[in-house]
C-alpha cells in the first residue's frame, strides 16, 4: 500500500538524504567555526568592554557604515536617474564608466587612491603646485578617507540595483501621477522614490555590510583610526586570540543586526512595482544643459577611469625612482616581465590562480547541487539549507577568517577538528566558504526560471534521473552557473580580507604580495600584480557577458 | 475667445516618430457631456493621439483646443483632465482610498475632506467600503473601477480612457460597458475613449472617430458609421460585411452575379456619381433564404453551416470568390442550391 502518499514521502525522504551532506558541510565550515568564536570569546568580554581602542572601534565601524550607505545612495542614486531617463552627449561613455570601480579588487582601489589622493599622490601635488601652497592640501587618512574611498567603490551597488528598478519600472505610474495634477517633488517623493525603496533599500543593505567589513581602507589608510575589522587582526597578532575572538563577535552581530534592520524596512513595503518599463528616455534638448552635463559627465568619467590610469602608469615606473616628482619619471617593462620570470614573484600568482580555481570548483560542485535541491525539491530542512547558503554574505570576512581559525587549528577528529592553519589548504576552504552565496543565489536565480514541470516531464519521458538532470536541469542552470563560477573566481583571485589573517609564506596569494611590495616601495611591481589583477577581472566580466549573449 | 467651439477640438495634428508617422492630420471634436470612442485597429494611432489630447506627447504640427484656449504645449499636470490608463497604472504602494485621492492631495485639498470625496467616489463605482485595502488585492474589474474612481474625483474637464475595458475577461467585459457608460453619463465630464473593439464603441460611445492608417476615416454616430459607412474600409472594420461589386444607377445598384443582373435598393451612397462603379455593403441581417418563387432571387450555394443557439449560419456562395453569412431556422445541407434575397436597402460605398 505505497500509493500515493508512500511514493511522496520517500521522494522527500531521498531529497532529505541528498541535501545531508550539504548540511553536513555548511554545519561544519560556517556554523561550527562561529560557534567556536563564540565560545572562545567567553572569557574575554570585560577585557572587551574596558579597552577605549575596542569601544572606538565598534564606534568608528558602525559610523563609517552609515556614512558610507549615505554616500553612496547620494551619488548612486541621482546618477542612476540621470543615466536612465535622460539623453546627452557622454551618456554613453559615462554608462560604461559607471562599472569601473567594480573592476578594482579592494586592496587595489585602496592603492591607486594612495597614489591619486595621498600626501604624495599625483592630484594631490597638482592641487599643491597649481595653489602655490606650502603644505598638502589635505591628508588621506582617517575616517574621511576611508569613506571617501567607500563611497567610490560601493555607489556601484546602488546604482547598478537603482538602475534595474527604474529600466522595469512602469512608465505608466509616473504618468498617472502627472495627469493627476502632480509637480516634479511630488511625484519623486510619493510615487517613484517609494516604488524604487526595495531597490533602495537592497542596495543600501550591500553597502552597509561592505562598509562595515571593510578591511582595506581602514588597514591602509589606518592613520590611528581604529575600526573592528583591524583591530581583529591586530588583537589576533598581539596573540590576544581571546581578545579577537570578542571582536570577531562584536562585528558579525553587528552585520547581522544590519541585515535584519534593512530586511525589516524593506518589509514594511511589502509591493511589487515592477512594470513591463517603457519609459522613454528624455533627450536633453536646451544647450547649455547639454554642455553643463556633457563637461560633467566628462569629468566624472575622468575620477572614475583615474585609478585604473593610475595602476597602469605606476606599473610601468621604476621601482624607488618615484620621490618628488609629480609623476614617476623613469618607465621600464622589467616590472611585469619580473612577475613571470622571478620565482619569487610568481608564486604568489600561481598561488593566487590555483587556489581561485580549487575554490570554484568546490562552489560549483556544492551549490548547484544545494540549488537543485532548494528550487526543484520539497523536503524537511529545505529551509535551513537555504538560509544556510546564504549565511557566509552576513559575516563579514575577517570574522570567516578568525572562525576558521578557530576551528582548523589541530587534528581532533573527536571535536570535528582537523589541522588546515598554517597549510595549503586553509585559504582555498576560506575563498569556498566565501563564495558559497554568490554561487548559489546565482543558479539558484537560473533554475527559478526553469519551468518547474520540465524535469518531471523529461523523467515521464522515460528518462533516468541522472539523464533528466543532464539534459534538462543543468542546461537551465548553465547561465547562472557561469556567471557564479567567474564570480567566484574574480572574488577569490583577488581575496585580501581573509587572506591576510590565514596566509602562510608558502600559500601567500597576489594581494598579500602587492602589500609586502608597497611596503618595500616597490611601488612598479605592486602596481604590476595590480593591473594584473584589474585585467583577470575584465576578461572574467567580459566572458560572462559573452557567455550571457551566447546562451541568449 | 471660443476659437473651436465648446469642449475638446483636436486640429490637424501630425506627429512622426523618426520618420514613421503615427498620427496624419486628425481632427475631431469632444462636445460637452459627449461620449466619443475612438476606434482603431492596432498601429493606427489612436493610442497616439489619446497621449497627445493627455498632453503625453506633443504634436509636430496642429493644435489642442479646450474651450477655444490652445493647450497644445500645455504640461498634463495642467490641463485637469482625468486619465484612466489600460492596465490602471494604480500606485502599488498606496491604498485603494489613497490612491483616489492623489489628484485631490494634489491640488492642495486638506486631508479629512479628500478622504470623505475619494470614499464617496469609490461608492459611486460600488467599492464602497474598499477604500482601506491594498490594490494588490482587488480583482482586475475592482482595479478598473479604482482608476475610474481615481480620474474622475478631480472632476476633470474631460476624461480620458485608454483601452479600459481590455484587461477584463468577455463576461465581465458585457456588464461592465453598460456600467462604464452610465458612470460616464453621471460624472457629466465628456469622455474620450480608445478602443479596437467595435462592440466597446457601440455600447458606450455616442460618436465614434474610426482611424485608420493614422488617418481619420469616418466620424458619426454608431448608425452612421454601420448603415451609411463612407468606404469599403470603414464597412468591412464596422460590423460583419461582404462587398460586392455593384454599378449605381439612382437610388439602385445594378449587380451581376454568376451572368445573372440584380437591382438592389440602396441607402446611402455618399461620394458616387450615378451610373459609377463601386461595392454595395451586404450584411447578414440583410439577407434571408427564401422559396424561389419568381420575384429578384439570387441563387447561391451552400457551403457550411454552423449551429448558433437560436439559428442556423449558413455560409453561402454566390460566385466563385463572393461568400456571405445567412442565418436561417431552416435546416438545410451543405451542398444544396438556395435562393436568396435582398430585405431592405443596403448601402453602397466607393
Amino acid at each position: 500500500m505505497a500509493g500515493w502518499f508512500g511514493g511522496r514521502s520517500r521522494a522527500e525522504r531521498m531529497a532529505t538524504l541528498a541535501a545531508l551532506p550539504l548540511l553536513l558541510v555548511l554545519v561544519w565550515t560556517v556554523i561550527y567555526p562561529n560557534v567556536a568564536v563564540i565560545l572562545g570569546s567567553l572569557g574575554h568580554w570585560r577585557e572587551f568592554a574596558e579597552s577605549p581602542s575596542d569601544v572606538e572601534a565598534l564606534k568608528n565601524s558602525i559610523i563609517i557604515a552609515v556614512a558610507s550607505v549615505a554616500a553612496s545612495l547620494a551619488i548612486g542614486v541621482p546618477l542612476a536617474f540621470l543615466l536612465t531617463r535622460f539623453d546627452f552627449p557622454g551618456r554613453t561613455l559615462l554608462r560604461a564608466a559607471a562599472l569601473l570601480p567594480a573592476a578594482l579588487p579592494p586592496l587595489v582601489g585602496v592603492i591607486s587612491f594612495l597614489f591619486l589622493y595621498g600626501d604624495t599622490g599625483v592630484i594631490t601635488r597638482v592641487v599643491q603646485i597649481a595653489l602655490r601652497l606650502k603644505d598638502v592640501p589635505w591628508h588621506l587618512n582617517g575616517i574621511g578617507a576611508i569613506i571617501f574611498i567607500h563611497a567610490y567603490t560601493m555607489y556601484v551597488y546602488v546604482y547598478l540595483f537603482v538602475s534595474a528598478g527604474l529600466e522595469r519600472y512602469e512608465a505608466s505610474l509616473d504618468e498617472a501621477a502627472i495627469g493627476l495634477g502632480a509637480g516634479t517633488i511630488r511625484r519623486l517623493t510619493r510615487v517613484t522614490l517609494p516604488l524604487l525603496t526595495p531597490a533602495i533599500a537592497g542596495s543600501a543593505l550591500l553597502v552597509f555590510m561592505s562598509a562595515l567589513g571593510s578591511f582595506s581602507a581602514p588597514y591602509v589608510f589606518g592613520g590611528g583610526v581604529r575600526v573592528l575589522s583591524t583591530q581583529i587582526l591586530n588583537s589576533k597578532l598581539n596573540d590576544a586570540i581571546g581578545l579577537a575572538y570578542v571582536e570577531t563577535t562584536v562585528l558579525a552581530i553587528s552585520a547581522v543586526a544590519g541585515l535584519l534592520l534593512f530586511r525589516w524596512l524593506e518589509g514594511k513595503r511589502a509591493y511589487v512595482a515592477a512594470g513591463k518599463g517603457g519609459a522613454s528616455r528624455q533627450t536633453v534638448r536646451s544647450r547649455w544643459a547639454r554642455v553643463g552635463l556633457a563637461t560633467a559627465a566628462g569629468l566624472i568619467v575622468l575620477v572614475l577611469v583615474l585609478p585604473h590610469l593610475m595602476i597602469v602608469l605606476v606599473s610601468f615606473a621604476k621601482d624607488g625612482a618615484w620621490t618628488t616628482q609629480v609623476l614617476p619619471p623613469e618607465y621600464t617593462t622589467h616590472n611585469y616581465a619580473g612577475l613571470f620570470t622571478e620565482n619569487q614573484l610568481w608564486t604568489p600568482i600561481r598561488n593566487s590562480i590555483v587556489m581561485s580555481l580549487l575554490a570554484t570548483a568546490g562552489n560549483v560542485v556544492f551549490c548547484v547541487a544545494g540549488a537543485y535541491l532548494i528550487v526543484t525539491r520539497k523536503f524537511s530542512g529545505r529551509r535551513l539549507l537555504e538560509a544556510l547558503v546564504a549565511l557566509p554574505w552576513a559575516i563579514p570576512g575577517t570574522a570567516i577568517a578568525l572562525g576558521l581559525l578557530a576551528t582548523f587549528n589541530k587534528n581532533d577528529l573527536s571535536m570535528g577538528k582537523v589541522l588546515l592553519v598554517g597549510t595549503f589548504w586553509i585559504l582555498p576552504l576560506a575563498y569556498f566558504v566565501r563564495d558559497i552565496p554568490l554561487v548559489s543565489q546565482a543558479v539558484e536565480g537560473s533554475l527559478k526560471q526553469m519551468d518547474p514541470s520540465l524535469e518531471p516531464a523529461a523523467r515521464g519521458l522515460g528518462a533516468s534521473w541522472w539523464m533528466a538532470v543532464r539534459r534538462v536541469v543543468l542546461p537551465a542552470a548553465r547561465p547562472g552557473i557561469v556567471a557564479g563560477a567567474l564570480l567566484a573566481c574574480v572574488t577569490a583571485v583577488g581575496e585580501f580580507v581573509a587572506s591576510i589573517v590565514l596566509y602562510t609564506h608558502g600559500n601567500r596569494p597576489i594581494s598579500i604580495e602587492i602589500l609586502a611590495q608597497l611596503r618595500s616601495y616597490a611601488f612598479g611591481t605592486a602596481s604590476a600584480y595590480s593591473a594584473l589583477l584589474i585585467g583577470l577581472v575584465l576578461i572574467m566580466a567580459l566572458a560572462a557577458r559573452f557567455a550571457e549573449s551566447r546562451m541568449q | 475667445m471660443s476659437e473651436g467651439g465648446a469642449g475638446l477640438v483636436v486640429d490637424r495634428i501630425v506627429r512622426d516618430f523618426s520618420g514613421q508617422t503615427a498620427v496624419d492630420h486628425v481632427s475631431f471634436a469632444v462636445r460637452p457631456g459627449e461620449l466619443v470612442a475612438l476606434v482603431g485597429a492596432s498601429g493606427s494611432g489612436k493610442t497616439t493621439t489619446l497621449r497627445i489630447v493627455a498632453g503625453y506627447e506633443q504634436p509636430d504640427t496642429g493644435r489642442v483646443l479646450y474651450d477655444g484656449q490652445d493647450i497644445t504645449r500645455l504640461g498634463p499636470s495642467k490641463r485637469d483632465f482625468g486619465m484612466v490608463f489600460q492596465h490602471y497604472a494604480l500606485f502599488p504602494h498606496m491604498s485603494v482610498a489613497e490612491n483616489v485621492a492623489f489628484g485631490l492631495e494634489a491640488r492642495g485639498v486638506g486631508r479629512s475632506e479628500r478622504m470623505q470625496r475619494a470614499s464617496a467616489a469609490l461608492d459611486r463605482v460600488g467599492l464602497g467600503g474598499k477604500g482601506t485595502r491594498m490594490v494588490q488585492q482587488l480583482s482586475g474589474g475592482e482595479q478598473q473601477r479604482v482608476a475610474l474612481a481615481r480620474a474622475a474625483v478631480i472632476e476633470p474637464r474631460l476624461l480620458l480612457l485608454d483601452e479600459p475595458l481590455s484587461n477584463l475577461d468577455p463576461t465581465l467585459r458585457q456588464s461592465t460597458r453598460e456600467e462604464l457608460r452610465m458612470t460616464l453619463k453621471e460624472s457629466k465630464a465628456p469622455a474620450l475613449f480608445v478602443t479596437h473593439d467595435q462592440d466597446d464603441a457601440f455600447a458606450i460611445a455616442d460618436r465614434i472617430v474610426l482611424l485608420s492608417r493614422r488617418r481619420v476615416l469616418q466620424d458619426g454616430t454608431p448608425e452612421d458609421l454601420y448603415d451609411r459607412p463612407v468606404n469599403r474600409d470603414v464597412a468591412t472594420f464596422i460590423g460583419h460585411a461582404t462587398l460586392i461589386p455593384a454599378q449605381r444607377n439612382g437610388e439602385l445598384a445594378i449587380v451581376s452575379i454568376a451572368g445573372a443582373t440584380h437591382r438592389v435598393e440602396l441607402s446611402s451612397f455618399t461620394g458616387i456619381a450615378d451610373g459609377g462603379n463601386g461595392a454595395i455593403v451586404l450584411r447578414p441581417e440583410a439577407v434571408e433564404i427564401v422559396r424561389n418563387d419568381g420575384g429578384d432571387r439570387w441563387s447561391a450555394t451552400v457551403m457550411a453551416r454552423r449551429f448558433a443557439g437560436a439559428q442556423f449560419v449558413y455560409r453561402l456562395r454566390l460566385d466563385s470568390d463572393i461568400a456571405f453569412d445567412v442565418a436561417s431556422r431552416e435546416r438545410i445541407e451543405a451542398g444544396a442550391v438556395v435562393a436568396v434575397r435582398v430585405t431592405r436597402p443596403v448601402p453602397m460605398v466607393p
